[in-house]
């Protein structure tokens, strides 16, 4: 069973209106414990996820955006992100937090986890799957 | 007879913004609340929804708005108002209608 599988998870649901966010995260840093290749995918309301500046003082829960910083020291360096979701919300790359990871083949640089398609590459990364987990 | 209408839900969630914006009337309020925030950032296809809304008053609340990092991202016109702003808002309205 030491076969190498990747997995996508892939995420559409805006941050502190559901529990599916922070659930994704969390197994998603559990998942990259056991050494598999990891990508994730925000379309949709997911690329809510992504906006950077939460304050959730006011609100009264946990603020779990530095969770996701934290993805990079799991070597987890695909994270794909939906250029028509963006644009449909008003939003840009420039809007989104700034996710890195240190490339072992390239001197461990550090280098953007980010990396946005289009609708149709995005098409492509699901059907390349072995694995899909949706939240 | 003024209503206040509450949206809680993303507009590209679902069409509870939509249906709001059809049913509202001269003189009442539209307040963007929890995932309901995503209507009022600009640029968005949602912000020119609110934009056709003529003569009602569209708030969104600031907890909302900050916990998801929309505070500098607002549409022109929609007002952002506290916990105690909601409070009033109830006050000022002859009743609330909940687009859940």
């Amino acid at each position: 069973m030491s076969e190498v599988k990747n997995f996508l998870y892939v995420n559409r649901k805006a941050p502190h209106g559901t529990i599916y966010a922070l659930e994704s995260l969390e197994v998603v840093l559990i998942g990259a414990a056991f050494e598999q290749d990891v990508a994730l995918a925000f379309l949709d309301d997911g690329v809510f996820q992504l906006v950077k500046g939460w304050d959730t003082s006011e609100l009264g829960v946990k603020n779990f955006q530095p969770a996701y910083t934290a993805l990079g020291d799991y070597d987890i360096s695909k994270i794909y992100v939906e250029r028509e979701s963006l644009e449909e919300r008003g939003l840009s790359e420039d809007d989104l937090l700034e996710l890195t990871y240190e490339d072992e083949d390239d001197d461990w640089a550090e280098k953007s986890s980010i990396r946005i398609v289009s609708r149709e590459e995005m098409a492509q990364i699901m059907r390349d799957a072995d694995v899909i987990l949706s939240f | 007879m003024a209503l206040l209408h509450t949206v809680n839900k993303s507009p590209y969630q679902c069409n509870t913004l939509e249906s709001c914006l059809e049913h509202v009337g001269e003189g009442d309020v539209v307040l963007l609340i929890e995932d309901g925030v995503y209507a009022a950032v600009k640029g968005g296809k949602a912000a020119e929804m609110i934009a056709r809304a003529q003569g009602v008053k569209i708030c969104a609340l600031s907890a909302d708005v900050k916990a998801r990092g929309l505070a500098d991202k607002l549409v022109d016109g929609v007002e952002v108002v506290d916990y105690g702003g909601f409070v009033d808002l109830v006050t000022e309205t002859d009743k609330t209608q909940a687009w859940l």
